[in-house]
């Protein structure tokens, strides 16, 4: 699967866009997987209320399913437009 | 209905993206919207991050939505990104529609719901410092209006 991180979940977690070979799973599930890697996943995870998710380019909540060909993206609530 | 959706770092002309979208006759109303940069103390450029694959995807979904509300003949939104200076065009959103009120309503549902679903980020750069922008619960307030 692909993982996509943008804005400051990118900067902590220290890289745009990575590969990984996991299973099937939760959104929530695959989270605790990540923070367990290294304390850069543990700090960009640190507040689930500041990350959003997005399973193939729409938008998805923590209980949503991702499979092994997914691209699963993670940023902070969006900031588009203006005024 | 004409769609037009496009990220891009350069600026656009507002009297040209009108004209493309309802020059032709069809529609008798355009609104249109444009964000800029607002000054503010100490900021010297506005970088706005997105997501590329998935940003037109949920722009053209919210006009999808649009379009399934009010009659409209025609929508153009236009999202720049990179870095931006004070007083810089940012967003365009032109709504055409062969009355006013459609065209006023769909331009001020298609902003609303940008800001809180399509994916763009912006970080400010403010003397050396560097901040993103955090989401703000009013932008969300905006949306609940539409709800149905």
């Amino acid at each position: 699967m692909t993982l996509l991180y943008f804005a400051w979940v990118r900067q902590k977690v220290g890289k745009s866009e990575e590969q990984m070979a996991l299973p099937a799973g939760e959104i929530a599930a695959l989270i605790a997987h990540l923070k367990s890697l290294g304390p850069n996943y543990a700090e960009a995870f640190a507040d689930l209320s500041r990350v959003r998710v997005a399973v193939n380019q729409n938008h998805a909540g923590l209980d949503a399913k991702f499979g092994p060909d997914d691209e699963v993206a993670f940023f902070p609530p969006v900031t588009g437009g203006c005024g | 209905m004409k769609i037009f959706i496009r990220i891009q770092h350069e600026d656009f002309d507002l009297n040209r993206e009108v004209t493309v979208l309802a020059g032709d006759g069809e529609s008798g109303a355009v609104a249109s919207f444009t964000g800029h940069v607002r000054r503010e103390k100490d900021l010297s450029t506005l970088t706005l991050e997105h997501y590329p694959d998935m940003t037109e995807a949920e722009i053209a979904r919210l006009v999808g939505e649009a379009g399934n509300r009010w009659p409209l003949t025609g929508v153009t939104v236009v999202h720049r990104v990179g870095p931006l200076k004070p007083g810089e065009r940012i967003v365009l959103v032109a709504v055409a529609s062969p009355h006013r009120h459609a065209a006023f309503a769909a331009c001020e549902f298609l902003m609303d719901y940008l800001k809180t679903q399509a994916p763009f980020w912006k970080e400010e750069t403010r003397g050396s410092e560097h901040h993103w922008v955090e989401h703000r619960a009013s932008d969300d307030q905006a949306t609940k209006r539409w709800q149905k």
